[in-house]
């Protein structure tokens, strides 16, 4: 299968990255030579498998966490990277509903 | 006063220890020699004041007898290690000024045996490649270079800047992350040893997040030795990672003196169909005849599967890589470029601060968890992980651990390989199945091709079993015996 | 129950399905350990991780596992022993990390039901689908600026339970009696405090139309409703503008809508208009979520007695009607209430009291059973002081007025205003015969009009300012008149 270019105007759109419609038809060629690339793994039969998600041991149980209050409380950190802020906040362009 | 430089982990610690020289000494040492390397462009950011600072408390620690494991030994640290009031970027425009206010698990570990921080090493944007051209702050150089040749070559990635600073003496060792063999593949290119442990048994809090069920951090080392001592550091169980492991965890060290007589080495057969360089071969014949001479057997085996891992990882690796990378929407980290509405400020941001890589496998990575394509690509691939997970159980069943090489090739020249991003991935064709199934695996160097460039044979242990990788590994080096080093060449520039 | 709704072209029928997010009653957030206390400084209950900051990790919190679990049981719901977070992907400045940790195909909680109570004193059950965990997201202010929306993070993280119902209701009031329902379950279970004004409960409620019987027409979405009374004029509103649009031969487009409580009307989300792509995948910073039955076996036996159980107990107990009853248990504060003050009292005198003249109070003052200006001990002494016959009913009401503008006991505002009631038989006999003999005519035609007994009974709580003793009023008056 291949990425035509809307497909690709799809995935940029989805990914919130903007490409240059002189830069679609390039994409498009790029990614799917990795895509055919990637097919070969239909060749595998997989019917009967079980999928893995993580690498981790099947024994490892999830963490659990006691319901306490041990942190937040810093928002200066919190906003301290972030390029525009005002009185505590983030601010982003104004968003219409 | 230079050649302090050239002293491995364990001789610099012993030497502190004799009080050969000052902390102060060994720390300034470093601090020349990463001064005079900035040709290869190792370090994004340079920690001088906080390191010199750092090894004045190492000397009042050392006279009172204070001393603690890695007491006053200078690290470079990948910049993929969130390191507190530390500039800290992945090498990315993106996070080109980002400072985070905390400090990284393993970091943590690290300073609290005493290590100190020399500066932060440059990498591919992201942990995403295999050369570290794909760094926002330019590519790092391979202290290596082909036999009389002008040109750079890579020192491999994605933690090019960790082993090129190893491999230059610059810092006693390094540490860096391996989702695919971003350990193994440049230590296999610059000559040092690089050593993945189990998925699990260092914490990922804090290193920033390329393909989490994949990312793992470990240890460059100019040794084998080295890398089990700063294991034993880096290695621990956090409670604020889930997927951190609570099994105990052995002293590294002492496994390195643990026989491997009577042990079984797998050698799988689908590795030498790779296209795989004539002189790699032979090495690898080096280390199968090497092992059996220690009292090893040779066991040839079967890994049905593995040669879908790589395509199985570029679904994966993508996939997650997609949804941790949507936090950097202009919002909360440093890089914005500004506009009227929002969707036009994430995406000019987004398209302004990733590079052309990392722009790429956000796409195939969103592209694969699509709806309509789930469940042909990325179910597709947990399936065939599943496959390649289940074929390394099979054969760990009967064997100890597996030999490899690390590599398809040697390094190559910088610029070579960039606009062909396939013939980039397959780079890393040894590296990535241990990954897929979470599994420890280390390279060590074993000889140089006709070029004079380093090469690696790589280990790969069962589910957490460094121990018996590290005395495999023990037994390699010894007997392989590498004793070169690159000309320095940078010091003329 | 009819619940067809008359167009132009015949009958039609509402059907509606109803997503709730309800917050979890938790100390810490669902994946960080930041408060979640309502109404903080901005920005002051956030975590690293709840910032969405590079390399910050989920650690689950187990009560929130628990309160989940609690919940479906809650529900009659099947527990899930083996669940996955998913991530869901999508790009909104109040979701730092780009996803929220939700669950999707496998959720903890699978299908289950509820009874509701309807007004005409019929009960429907109402399938529940599913209930999962997931992150709250923060907060986007947006009238602060002229060009920019301001975040606050401190809801980000927060556990929420998203219910989902299967679509069974058919009118407005069955989903008003619905959200009723499952908020006063889940206040009884102590897993989420039910405030839909502080935004703890929220729903989303589906509605579509169709005719009777026949194909269901497209769905809309109304996000967000936040009382029960919105709940109502929103279905109201969306069920007659769809049927508009359908019989002016108009298509209705699937779409999210808002509820705008103004104007009484939904309108169109602009924004959510594109079509979403979720990429929902398994969240690789956390493992399947897996318990026992063990677990579950601990926290069945930790559940409280529920509203259905508890109503039937009212009526069985108290001899109460299946209306009293189930107004006293749908609040469980009221209902402990309710029994506190009923020892040692008339159930019935109690019941009607306090779903009479106080709730027609607390709900003019806006007060309720646990702030009210009355004290239980007071309004306790009252409804002994009606059942001692010291005062008549209808006095009592007085002294309820006095006692909320003043916080009196009652017993000492009949002392003050002397409204004790009179029941001393020679008393009122004089009174009587007082009346009879300056009235000789209504004597006369008492025969003809046996209405005007009642004129005489007002002569003499006119006499008595009210206080007499109506009963004995009415004994005396029958036993002179009617001979
Ligand atoms: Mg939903
Ligand atoms: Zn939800």
């Amino acid at each position: 299968m291949s990425i035509d270019e809307n497909t690709v105007r799809k995935i940029a759109k989805l990914s919130r990255i903007s490409v240059s419609e002189d830069d679609i038809k390039y994409i498009s060629e790029d990614l799917s030579k990795i895509l055919e690339w990637i097919e070969q793994l239909s060749q595998v039969d997989t019917n009967e498998v079980e999928p893995v998600f993580s690498s981790f041991e099947e024994d490892t149980k999830l963490k659990k966490r006691k319901d306490e209050i041990a942190d937040g409380g810093y928002r200066e950190n919190i906003i301290a990277n972030a390029p525009k802020t005002k009185e505590g906040f983030f601010l982003v362009p104004k968003i219409v509903d | 006063m230079n050649e302090i430089t050239k002293l491995s982990l364990h001789q610099t610690r012993d030497a502190l220890n004799k009080k050969e020289f000052s902390c102060k000494e060994l720390i300034t040492s470093h601090i020349k020699e990463m001064e005079s390397s900035r040709p290869l462009n190792l370090f994004i950011t340079e920690t001088i004041d906080h390191a010199i600072k750092s090894a004045e408390t190492s000397d009042k620690n050392i006279k009172n007898k204070k001393l603690r494991n890695l007491e006053g030994l200078p690290f470079g640290i990948k910049d993929m290690f969130c390191t507190k009031d530390i500039k800290t970027t992945a090498s990315s425009k993106m996070l080109s000024n980002f400072i985070p206010p905390y400090e990284s698990t393993v970091t943590k570990n690290l300073w609290n045996d005493g290590a100190i921080l020399l500066g932060k090493l440059n990498n591919d944007e992201f942990a995403m490649g295999s050369s570290n051209e794909t760094s926002f702050f330019g590519p790092t150089k391979n202290p290596w270079k082909i036999n009389d040749s002008k040109n750079y070559i890579v020192p491999g990635g994605s933690s090019g800047g960790s082993a090129a600073a190893v491999a230059a003496n610059v810092g006693v060792a390094s540490i860096g992350t391996d989702t695919g063999g971003s350990i193994r593949q440049p230590a296999s290119f610059t000559g040092t040893v690089g050593f993945k442990p189990t998925y699990g048994r260092c914490s990922r809090w804090g290193i920033i997040a390329f393909a989490s069920s994949l990312d793992q951090a470990g240890t460059i080392t100019k040794n084998v030795k080295d890398s089990a001592i700063v294991l034993n550091s880096i290695c621990s169980y956090d409670p604020k990672d889930s997927t951190s492991s609570n099994k105990s965890i052995p002293d590294f060290e002492k496994s390195l003196e643990k026989s491997v007589k009577g042990k079984k080495v797998g050698i799988p057969k689908e590795f030498v169909q790779e296209g795989i360089a004539e002189e790699i071969l032979n090495l690898w014949d080096n280390g199968k005849k090497w092992l059996k001479e220690s009292g090893a057997e040779i066991v040839d085996i079967s890994l049905p599967n593995i040669k879908y891992a790589l395509p199985c990882y570029y679904i994966i690796a993508p996939a997650e890589a997609s949804s941790n990378l949507a936090r950097y929407d202009g919002v909360k980290f440093t890089h914005r470029v500004e506009a009227d509405n929002i969707d036009d400020m994430y995406e000019l941001t987004r398209s302004d601060g990733f590079g052309e890589e990392v722009k790429r496998r956000i796409m195939i990575g969103t592209y694969v968890l699509s709806s309509g394509y789930y469940d042909a690509y990325y179910l597709k691939a947990q399936k065939v992980r599943a496959l390649i997970t289940e074929d390394f159980k099979n054969v760990f069943k009967d064997i100890d651990v597996v030999l490899t090489p690390s590599t398809p090739t040697s390094a190559f020249e910088i610029g070579e390989k960039m606009d062909d991003p396939l013939s980039m991935y397959l780079n890393d064709v040894f590296t990535v199945p241990v990954n897929l199934a979470g599994l420890p695996a280390v390279s060590v160097p074993v000889g140089l091709d006709k070029n004079k460039l380093p090469l690696g044979l790589q280990l790969i242990g069962k589910s957490f079993d460094e121990e018996t990788i590290l005395s495999f590994a023990s037994v390699i080096e010894k007997s392989a015996n590498f004793r070169h080093s690159p000309e320095e060449w940078w010091k003329n520039e | 129950m009819n619940n067809l709704i008359k167009g132009d072209t015949g009958n039609w029928e509402v059907v509606i399905g109803i997503e709730v997010h309800a917050q979890v009653i938790s100390q810490s957030k669902l994946f960080s350990s930041a408060a979640t206390e309502f109404g903080a400084e901005h920005n002051t209950q956030v975590s690293f991780v709840d910032a969405g900051m590079p390399g910050m990790l989920p650690v689950i919190n187990w009560v929130c596992v628990e309160q989940a679990i609690k919940t479906g049981l809650g529900l009659n719901a099947k527990i899930n022993t083996y669940s996955i977070f998913d991530r869901k992907n999508y790009f909104y400045p109040d979701l730092p990390q780009g996803y929220q940790i939700s669950q999707y195909k496998q959720p903890i909680v699978g299908e289950g039901n509820i009874s509701i109570d309807l007004s005409d004193g019929s009960s429907k059950n109402i399938r529940i689908e599913r209930l999962h965990l997931e992150q709250d997201a923060g907060k986007s202010l947006h009238d602060q600026h002229p060009s920019y929306s301001y975040v606050d993070l401190n809801r980000s993280g927060i556990a929420l339970m998203e219910i989902v119902s299967m679509p069974d209701m058919s009118s407005s009031e069955e989903a008003q009696a619905y959200v009723k329902k499952l908020r006063s379950i889940v206040r009884y279970l102590g897993t989420c405090d039910g405030n839909m004004e502080e935004g703890s409960l929220r729903a989303d409620v589906n509605v579509s139309v169709r005719k009777l019987g026949k194909e269901l027409g497209t769905r809309c979405e109304i996000k967000n409703v936040n009382s029960i009374k919105f709940i109502g004029q929103a279905i109201e509103y969306e069920a007659k503008r769809q049927i508009d649009l359908i019989e002016d031969s108009k298509k209705v487009p699937q779409e999210t809508r808002l509820f705008d409580p103004k104007k009484g009307e939904t309108r169109s989300m602009r924004s959510k208009e594109e079509a979403h792509d979720y990429r929902y995948f398994p969240d690789p910073d956390l493992l399947p979520l897996i318990f026992s039955e063990d677990v579950v076996e601990k926290i069945k036996n930790s559940i409280p007695e529920l509203p259905d159980e508890r109503k039937k107990r009212f009526e069985s107990d108290y001899s109460l009607s299946s209306y009293d009853s189930s107004i006293l248990v749908g609040d469980k504060e009221t209902a402990d209430y309710f029994e506190e003050l009923t020892v040692g009292r008339n159930a019935k005198l109690v019941a009607n009291w306090l779903t009479g003249e106080f709730f027609a109070a607390m709900n003019k003052l806006g007060f309720s059973v646990e702030n009210s200006p009355i004290s239980k001990t007071n309004f306790g002494m009252l409804i002994d002081l009606i059942e001692n016959n010291t005062i008549s009913n209808r006095i009592a009401k007085d002294i309820f007025e006095i006692m909320i503008e003043t916080g009196d006991d009652p017993e000492t505002i009949v002392e003050k205003k002397g409204m004790k009631q009179v029941s001393d038989e020679g008393e009122l006999e004089e009174i009587i015969d007082s009346i009879i003999e300056k009235n000789p005519e209504q004597v006369e035609s008492l025969n003809e009009k046996p209405k005007l007994m009642g004129w005489f009974v007002g002569q003499v709580m006119k006499e008595t300012n009210g206080k007499a003793n109506p009963s004995i009023v009415n004994k005396l008056l029958s036993k002179k008149l009617n001979n």
